[in-house]
Formats: structure tokens, sequence, C-alpha cells
């Protein structure tokens, strides 16, 4: 069974290369806008979620935090895309659930390695 | 659509949203002007070059990404309300701006002056940052983690012994970390031995099940450098107590010098006669055994103690041996076939033995037999990894094929094989030999054109035929693409038509078209040349990989070329297997079908005609009751369970009694009476020494499908 994986992110260039990049691998890929449109597709299994910090409606932070209300994805790991390096932000992230961080930019093979990291 | 096509499809949507978001960014920026406090704007402003920049260093814009970092620096003090938003700052933010949209579009002409208006532009903007009392340091750094990690650490062959020890918090599952992939992660960068500190185990009733209780002391002997196991524990080190010590490093050239123990020396000197030695020391208790009856050391902690010494030791000793030893040795493939024949036998006794274990609540002999299953196991993946070949030797075969009939038929082909490393089961990799042959020889024959009918359409005179391998979420996943004529699905359509093999008002899509040529007696006796030499179809390779458990797919872009895309199961004697009840009898469906299992009183379901539908989720889903397709009587279940699986991207929904559980199901062929049997494909041997079916999904699904389809017409 091919591990599914979500991505939130509101560019949509990035949801393309995030996207290709992890059917190429062969995942199945689910793809939102934001954290809001993340929210009324996860159903079923997930394997991992891919977000984004910056977006409209609700952010990435705020996301994590919900996702990790819901009794069914408690424990699935969450990585966030960030161009914050900056310690405060990871932390940030980490206390509302995160597993851990990309650092944007990243290349296909960086985004795999991560992927292949927490999806096991 | 190769990588770079996609690479170049997704810079495209990068230009067009940067345009969007730079268009919205001045937008915003007016708006600002009129409201400078409003807060929601300066979120859509910081918004807005966050994307730019962000996407931008992924896409190749390095200098956008480099120059809006600046940009978005200034306006994160805004948004925390260090800076105001003056005039002055919005002229400068529109005139940076402008000098994106200009980067966006240069062409390397415009570079130089660009560059300049930007670094004029970079040290006003940085003006407004002493303005705000930040120096420009630490933040421009930001940016520098990105790369440059894990290039160093390995130092040629030289291996170092680390003393690793890892306490995670207690709420570590509550982030999505399985602290047990992180373990497995280390063991895979060199001889790892792990032991678990459950000291800290609070008893059942103090226990809060979401906290992690324990504790973990490794020794890691690895060539990788402190840097490698770090990385592996990267997103938990800060909420985490992790000491990676080094013990010592093993260097291979180095002679091995354990020194002399007391005793050996005294024998050598004839001070002691060695059966003396020996009945001495034999009073002699070991140093951790008196040491943990004294209470000065935990049993575990002797242990993890214990195993250091033990690797340390071995990390030594085996150097010297290792140079002469053969790295390989050859064995007769029937010796590997009865291998997996006993490994097969002992899954089924190691499963029977667990059901009657379960049974008889004994603790000590459940013990027992998880440790017998943890065994078995692993011999099961050790067996079946010997039995794996890497593909590229039949690759090889193919590249004298190709240079041959390409000659024989006045056509240049090349042939390019990718992943031939990729490894699969040695029978698996012998049965595929004939439909590759056959897939091949049709690229050649009618896939690839003529020279010079090529060149007439502008493609390179030499044609390509590309070969690849590759693993995926436990498949292979086997391609031949050629970069020839392609087919249309029309002139397939009007020959399946001819043949009578749909009907004429069948809807069907381009996709399904094209996997019409896999059908028996699509294939005719006209197509044969003297080259292909064949009476067989793609029926006969399609019934090839069918036999493997795999599945076979085409796809063609006319004028473009003709892809055959072949998933295979990595072995064939063992799968993970559902067990389901259908009126007192067993059926196994493949685990790696099944997506999940329903039940099916909780959703309404409209019994169609000929198909019957369930709802899952606002998607109709056919499905088929099992109890109806093996003609099964008897007493139905209050509730009726649903199996849903999946194949090729069509879900169903297969309805049974029960859902006993997952189980290793050792694959047994069924004798030549019962291979024609539609929706089986094969049996099992149970726990309790009876049998069960296993399910052929696929034929399964078909026929669901067929079903809903016969319905709607």
């Amino acid at each position: 069974m091919s591990k599914r994986i979500m991505t939130v992110d509101d560019s949509s260039s990035v949801r393309q290369m995030v996207g290709f990049t992890l059917k190429d691998a062969g995942y199945e890929v689910v793809e939102a806008v934001d954290g809001k449109d993340a929210l009324t597709k996860l159903s079923g299994t997930v394997d991992m979620i891919i977000t984004d910090l910056n977006m409209p409606n609700m952010d990435g932070i705020e996301f994590i935090r919900q996702v990790r209300a819901l009794p069914n994805y408690k424990f699935v790991p969450i990585v966030m895309l960030t161009t914050e390096s900056q310690a405060e932000k990871k932390q940030v992230g980490k206390e509302a659930g995160a597993t851990g961080w990309i650092v944007k930019p990243f290349k296909p093979d960086q985004l795999l390695a991560v992927v292949k990291k927490v999806v096991r | 659509m190769s990588r770079e096509e996609q690479m170049q499809q997704a810079k495209n949507a990068y230009l067009e949203e940067a345009r969007e978001l730079l268009g919205d960014l001045e937008d915003a920026l007016l708006e600002l002007e009129s409201s400078p406090e409003d807060h929601e704007l300066i979120n859509r402003v910081f918004r807005s070059m966050h994307t730019i920049k962000g996407s931008g260093a992924m896409f190749g814009f390095d200098d956008i990404a480099m120059f809006t970092h600046e940009l978005e620096t200034v306006f994160d003090l805004v948004r925390n309300d260090e800076l105001r938003v003056t005039s002055e700052l919005l002229d400068l933010t529109l005139k940076s701006r402008d000098l994106i949209l200009e980067m966006l579009h240069q062409d390397g002409c415009h570079a130089s002056a660009c560059q300049s208006e930007s670094e004029r532009i970079v040290t006003r903007l940085r003006g407004f940052l002493e303005q705000a009392g930040k120096g420009p340091s630490g933040l421009i750094a930001a940016e520098s983690d990105a790369e440059g990690t894990g290039a160093t650490g390995s130092s040629g062959e030289v291996s170092t012994v680390f003393r690793v020890r890892f306490k995670p918090d207690a709420r570590i599952f509550l982030t999505g970390t399985n602290p047990l992939a992180l373990l497995e992660e280390l063991t895979e960068l060199g001889n790892c031995k792990i032991v678990a500190r459950t000291e800290n185990i609070p008893r059942l009733d103090e226990m809060d099940p979401v906290s992690c209780y324990t504790w973990w002391d490794m020794i890691l002997v690895t060539s990788r450098g402190k840097e490698a196991i770090q990385d592996v524990f990267i997103f938990v080190e800060d909420d985490c107590e992790l000491t990676i010590q080094e013990v010592e490093t093993v260097d291979p050239d180095e002679v091995a010098h354990v020194g002399k123990r007391l005793g050996e020396i005294l024998v050598e000197r004839g001070d002691v006669k060695i059966q003396d030695l020996q009945e001495i020391l034999k009073q002699q208790r070991p140093l951790g055994e008196l040491l943990t009856q004294a209470g000065l050391v935990s049993s575990q902690g002797l242990e993890a103690a214990l195993t250091e010494q033990e690797v340390v030791r071995e990390a030594r000793v085996p150097r010297v041996e290792h140079k002469e030893a053969v790295s390989s040795i050859r064995v007769e493939a029937a010796k590997l076939d009865k291998l997996g024949d006993l490994v097969g036998e002992l899954v089924i006794v190691q499963a029977r033995l667990t059901q009657l274990v379960t049974q008889r609540h004994d603790t000590a002999l459940g013990s027992l037999a998880e440790e017998l299953e943890r065994l078995s196991d692993e011999l099961r993946d050790n067996t079946l990894g010997i039995r794996m070949l890497p593909i590229g030797s039949t690759f090889n075969k193919f590249l004298r094929l190709v240079r041959d009939l390409s000659k024989e038929l006045g056509k240049e082909i090349e042939l390019v094989t990718q992943g031939g490393e990729t490894e699969l089961d040695k029978n698996v990799i012998e049965k595929l030999n004939d439909p590759m042959v056959h897939l091949l020889r049709n690229s050649i024959d009618h896939g690839v054109e003529s020279p010079e009918a090529r060149q007439a359409k502008g493609k390179p005179g030499k044609g390509k035929i590309t070969l690849s391998a590759e693993h995926a979420s436990g498949e292979v996943l086997i391609r031949i693409m050629d970069d020839g004529a392609g087919i249309e699905p029309a002139k397939i359509r009007a020959k399946a038509l001819e043949k009578g093999l749909i009907g004429p008002d069948v809807a069907l899509s381009d996709d399904e078209v094209l996997q019409l040529v896999f059908l028996p007696g699509f294939s005719t006796a006209e197509q044969v040349s003297n080259v292909s030499g064949r009476g067989v179809g793609m029926d006969v390779v399609k019934r090839g990989i069918d036999a493997l458990r795999g599945v076979i797919k085409l796809e063609s872009v006319p004028n473009k070329g003709t892809s055959v895309l072949i998933k295979l199961p990595l072995t064939l004697a063992i799968i993970d297997g559902l067990q389901v009840e259908v009126a007192q009898e067993q059926y196994v469906i493949p685990l790696s079908a099944v997506e999940e299992c329903v039940e099916l009183d909780r959703f309404k379901s409209n019994f169609g005609e000929n198909g019957e539908m369930i709802n899952l989720r606002g998607e109709a889903v056919p499905f088929i009751r099992l109890r109806n397709w093996f003609d099964q009587n008897g007493a139905l279940p209050t509730i009726e369970q649903v199996v849903i699986v999946n194949v090729q991207e069509q879900r169903i929904g297969l309805v049974v009694d029960k859902v006993i559980g997952q189980h290793q199901t050792v694959i047994k062929s069924l004798g030549r009476v019962y291979r024609e049997l539609d929706g089986i494909s094969g049996a099992t041997i149970n726990g309790d020494g009876t049998m069960a079916l296993i399910l052929d999904v696929q034929a399964l699904v078909g026929a669901a499908v067929r079903n809903v389809v016969q319905g709607d017409g």
C-alpha cells in the first residue's frame, strides 16, 4: 500500500514541486492550499503531513494545533516548511506538535531524505 | 513527462505566481499608505514577500531570494511593532517590488543594472534596521543552514566506536515522533547494538499510555562520524537527553594489540600450570555479578556496558580476517528454494503456535511465542533477502537483443537502462524474461520508426528505448519506454470493436481504451512480422505478469512514444494477508491491496439491479458480497464488515462476516483443476491447520466494476 502524504502550501509552485517529487518516489499525495482547506480534506489514512507556516485563512501553526487535537491524527508526523531558520519559529512549531522541519529553499533529495526519516 | 519538464513547469508556475504576488503586494502597500496601522495588511505584505523569497530560491532565483530576504527582515520588525510604517519606507518597498519584477524578467543583459540597483536599495533597507536598533547581523545569516550539512564525516575506512545515550522527552509521541524509527535509522549507520533501559517504566496503573518511559543505550561502530549521528536526532535534540561519546577509533591498518592478561603471562613463563589456573579462575565471580549483587549497578546498566565491551572487541578483532574472507559463495539454486520452503513451513507452525498460546492465556508461553515470532520474521526476511538478485543481469542480455533486431530492421536504436541494481526475487526475474523480450520486440518492431520516418517528424534519427527499474513503497516498478510512433487510441478502439471485444456504445476513456490491447484475442495474425515471429499477443504478456501477481499498464502519446509500466510485488512466496471469515469459511486478502475496514450498517447502501454501492465519505464505492460470490448460505451476522481494497486507483468493497486479523501468509499454489477459478489466486494453511483461500483482488475489482458499468448501461 503506498504511503499517503498531505502537503499544505498556499504557493502552487511549491505544491507542484513537492507533489511531483513525492509522486515520483511512489507516494500518494493529497494537496491543500491552506490550513482550513487541509482540515476539510483530512480523512482516511494519512502517513505524514508537510505544511507551510505562513498561509492565509489558517496558518501552519494553528493547523498543526488543530490536527493534534484530532484523535485520529494525534501521532501523525508533521513536518513544517519554513524559511525562518530562527530557533524561535521552530520552537513555536514544535510546541504546537510539529515533528520536524525543512528549511526552504530545499532540493527534491533533501525533501525525500526528511520524508524517509519520519515515514517508516 | 521527464523530471526536467516537470521542473520547468513548476518554474513557470512560480513566475506566474510571483507576478500575481507582486500585484497583490503593490495593492497592499498602497492601502497601507492610508491605514499604516492595519495589522492584517502588514501580514499580507509579509506573506507575499515570504512566498516570493521561499519559492524563489527553490527554483533557482537566488538573487530574488537574497534581495527579498532583506526586505522581509525589515517588515518582520514592522510586524512585531518594532518599526513604524512611514511613507519613506513605503516608497522604498514599492521600488523594491518593481525591482523584483524586473529581476523575474531579466535575461542577463540587464543583470548588472539590477545588481547595482539592488545594492543601493539593500543599503537603504539596512538603514531602517539600524533605526530600529537592530544590527543586520544574525538575521542575514539566517539562510545559511539550508545548505552544507552532511558533506563532512566520512574519513576513509577508519571507523569509530560511539557510545550514544538517548533519553527522549516523555511527551515525544505527541510530536508524531517514533523513537524506534530513530533507532532504526541509527542502525543503518553501521554495526549498532541497542540496550533498552526500562527501569523508569511505572506500574501499569500509574502509567500514562501516551508517555514514553523507555530510554536507550547504544553502541555504534561507524565510519560516518559524529555529525551523521547528530543528524539522526536533529528533530528531537532540543527536547531529549542525548549524549554522544567517542569511545575509540579503530584504524584498519593498525595491528591488533590486545594486551596479554596476567594468567596468560604466568602460564607462558611456566610459573603456573594451565589446569591450576582454570581451577582458580572458576572460583572467581565476574565483576559485573559482584557489582549488581552489591546493588551498585543496575542489571540493565551492566548489560549496556557488556554490550559495549563486546562491540568494541568485535570491531577490533575481525579486521584481520576480513581481508582474506571471501565476500560471497556460490550456492545451488535448488538449495535456496528448499530453504525458502522450510521457512514457509516454519512461519505456518509459528502462526499455529501463536494462535494456540493466545487461547491458553499462558504468559510464560506467550513471551516464548513472541520471541519465536520475532526470530522467524527475521529469518524469513533474511532468507528472502538471499534470493534477491539485481535485475541488471537481465538488462544486459537485452542490449544484445536490441542491437541485433534493430540492425535486421534497418533501424537505429539505443537502449538505455536505469536502476539495474534494483533487487528482485530470483524466480521473478526468471519469469520476467519472456514478457520483457516480448515487449522489447514490440517496441523495436512497431514502436520506433525507421530513421527516415523519424527525421521527417523532426525527431533524431536514432531512436531510444529506456528500460528502468526502481523500488517504490514495497513494490518494484519496471518501465519500458520508447520514443517511437505511439499508439492512437481510436485505432485500438476500432479494432476492439471489429473483434467484438467491446460493444459499440461502451464509454471508455483513452486510457482505458489503451488497456484493451491486453485482452485475449486482440492481437491478430496479420501483425506478425518475421522479426517478432510471434503468434502470441499482449494477452500472453499480461498473463505472465498476472502470474507474478503484478500489474501491467500501457501509456502512449501519439508520435511521442509508448511506455509500459509493470508493477511487481517484491517476493512471491510469503505475503502479509488480512484474514476474513464468510459463512465459517476463511479467506485471505493480500494486505497490500487493503485500505481500510468499515462496518456495512453504518452508511446507507443502495442495492442496484446489478451493482451494489456504498457511500464511503461521499464517494460511491461498488461492493461485492463474498457470500454471493462463493455461493455460501448460512445465517448473516448482525453487523457485516466491508474491507475496502484498492487496485490501480479503483476502490471496491468486499463484504465479509468477520475480519479476523493480519497474518503472515505462505502462498500455496492451487492444483491444475482449480487454476481457472475466478477470484481465487491461491491457498494457504491457517494457524489451526485448516485451509484458507487467497482472494484474487484484481479479478474481483474487475468484476465489481463491470457490474456497475452494466448496471448503468
